[in-house]
């Protein structure tokens, strides 16, 4: 491991308006991680990892990704968003979609011979190498979701941010998904946003707990009460962001 | 009593003789228009339609009738006679098109907002110029096209427009491709989203002034829809949907203008309506043996 890490941020408050959604956050990811982002719906989740791709700009503090600023790192980062954000009925095919990690390397936006290579082996690793002339829109969830995680990684990324991998996807789906990202995280760091405990306890390294603080939004201290109930009491719930786990390591 | 099938056939006869007929040219203009015209429909509807943006291209072509008001006032009443009123349409869509861009990316929550109100204020200001404006003016003809008032500048218009239309959805389209499918990711990837948003919403402003002359203000919305909405039933790629909507727009525009002239019907509305049922039975035609693959 270098001795820089991956991701570092030092003192950062965020939020829309005037209510802080995140408040103080100190955080280091050292290279080689897999951890995952856990916490209550409105707890800052998804703002985290917008301001981890520039995004969103912190408030006050400072956010390095890869050692430079997050705008200028995210041509490093492959990011998954959730399938469900996109449009299911839009005419594209499945290797269309993953060229599209491709994108933005050339003005006009044309594609060379070296991408469609990249493209088909990125679609291979996710096992999905036969699908590629189908229409996106026929594959099934936890197929659309790996595509998306072909598409991050066409992108050539030293880094992964997935937005909710194993959202709306079947168990053992889920087996091949969590397969596939143990073989990736061999060679990349990888942060996942996940709400489902049972698959994020057997593979990840670390988690980081995200919630806004208690007393800003009442609802969300039952939801931290549960979440904690349902973790386990090695599983600490916090009121900023915050790893829970110092050395990182939760196998079974 | 003539059958549907062959009274068809007469009319398509017809049609062509019509339109050999040296004294016709405005039917073989109006027709050379409507086909050339479809390239950009095509191309700009698809994107449209994928981009889930009709609802722009609505207020943009009644924005444009604000700039015909302003061309006529222009012209007659301060008396630039330089000023035809496809200037003043053309410079009210793209002032429309940059508006909504910018506020749909910096204001996000207000969009629609914004754009009911650009819809309506563009229809207003053009109502009032012409009030202001001395002299009588067939407002018909822009609100609901008349193509055989088409002439050889509009032909030229159309070539242009085509050509820049065509030109930079070639070359801008898998960039333009991303933008629609996942603007996000696209951003991500370091594309300037911004301005090819803008770029986009631009090219829909030029389309829809073509359009204006074609169908009208009022049905500048099917047009630039219907053809890309029936392409899109069959079309697996984006590219591929394009090739259709030109196609469905071509075949809308010559049996729409034929049968108007058989039946001496208004040709913007006649030209809707064979989109609409078309977009109707296909859409029925999908259904059925969807069904029955259920089983």
């Amino acid at each position: 491991m270098s001795s820089q890490p991956d991701i570092e941020i030092k003192n950062l408050t965020f939020s829309y308006d005037t209510v802080p959604v995140l408040e103080d956050v100190n955080l280091k990811v050292a290279h080689g991680e897999f951890a995952t982002i856990v916490g209550p719906n409105g707890g800052g989740k998804t703002t985290l990892l917008k301001l981890l791709l520039g995004l969103l700009k912190p408030v006050h503090g400072k956010i390095e990704v890869l050692g430079s600023s997050p705008e200028k790192a995210r041509l490093q980062v492959g990011y998954m968003p959730q399938h469900a954000d996109l449009d299911p009925q839009f005419p594209i095919t499945v290797m269309d979609v993953v060229l599209l990690g491709r994108l933005g390397r050339r003005f006009g936006g044309r594609y060379s011979k070296k991408d469609r290579q990249l493209a088909s082996e990125a679609l291979e690793e996710v096992q999905l190498g036969h699908t590629a002339r189908m229409p996106f829109s026929r594959l099934s969830g936890g197929q659309k979701q790996r595509v998306l995680i072909a598409r991050a990684l066409c992108c050539d990324p030293e880094m992964l941010l997935l937005d909710e991998p194993t959202a709306n996807i079947d168990p053992e789906v889920e087996e091949t998904l969590l397969a596939i990202l143990q073989a990736l995280n061999r060679r990349m760091t990888i942060l996942l946003v996940s709400h489902d405990m049972g698959f994020v306890s057997r593979v990840v390294k670390s988690v980081i707990c995200v919630n806004r603080r208690v007393f800003i939004h009442p609802t969300s201290q039952m939801d931290g009460t549960l979440i904690k109930d349902v973790y386990g009491s090695d599983y600490c719930m916090v009121r900023h962001d915050h790893r829970c786990s110092e050395e990182g390591h939760f196998h079974d | 009593m003539i059958t549907g099938a062959a009274k068809k056939g007469i009319s398509m006869i017809e049609f062509f003789n019509a339109l050999m007929d040296p004294d016709n040219e405005f039917l073989r203009l109006a027709l050379m228009v409507g086909l050339l015209a479809s390239l950009s429909f095509g191309i700009i509807g698809t994107y449209i339609i994928t981009r889930r943006i009709s609802y722009i291209a609505g207020a943009i072509s009644h924005c444009v009738f604000g700039g015909i008001g302003a061309g006529l006032y222009l012209r007659y009443r301060v008396g630039w006679t330089w000023i035809d009123p496809m200037h003043g349409a053309l410079a009210a869509a793209l002032l429309a098109a940059v508006i909504i861009g910018l506020v749909s990316l910096y204001a996000r929550q207000r969009e629609d907002t914004v754009i009911g109100a650009l819809w309506a204020v563009g229809m207003a200001a053009g109502l009032l110029f012409i009030d202001l404006t001395p002299g009588y003016f067939n407002l018909a003809s822009y609100l609901f096209g008349d193509i055989l008032l088409i002439s050889k500048s509009d032909l030229w218009m159309v070539l242009v427009l085509d050509g820049v239309v065509v030109t930079l959805a070639v070359y801008f389209y898998n960039t333009l491709l991303g933008v629609c499918f996942d603007h996000e990711f696209a951003r991500l990837r370091g594309v300037q989203v911004g301005p090819f948003y803008i770029l986009l919403l631009c090219l829909t402003a030029l389309t829809v002034v073509l359009l204006v002359r074609v169908v009208g203000i009022v049905m500048v919305v099917a047009m630039l829809t219907l053809p890309a909405a029936v392409a899109g039933q069959f079309a697996r790629r984006l590219w591929h949907m394009m090739i259709l909507a030109i196609f469905f727009c071509m075949a809308f525009t010559w049996a729409g203008l034929s049968i108007s002239y058989s039946y001496g019907l208004s040709s913007g509305p006649t030209i809707i309506m064979v989109a609409g049922a078309t977009y109707l039975l296909v859409l029925v035609g999908r259904k059925i043996p969807l069904r029955r693959r259920q089983r």
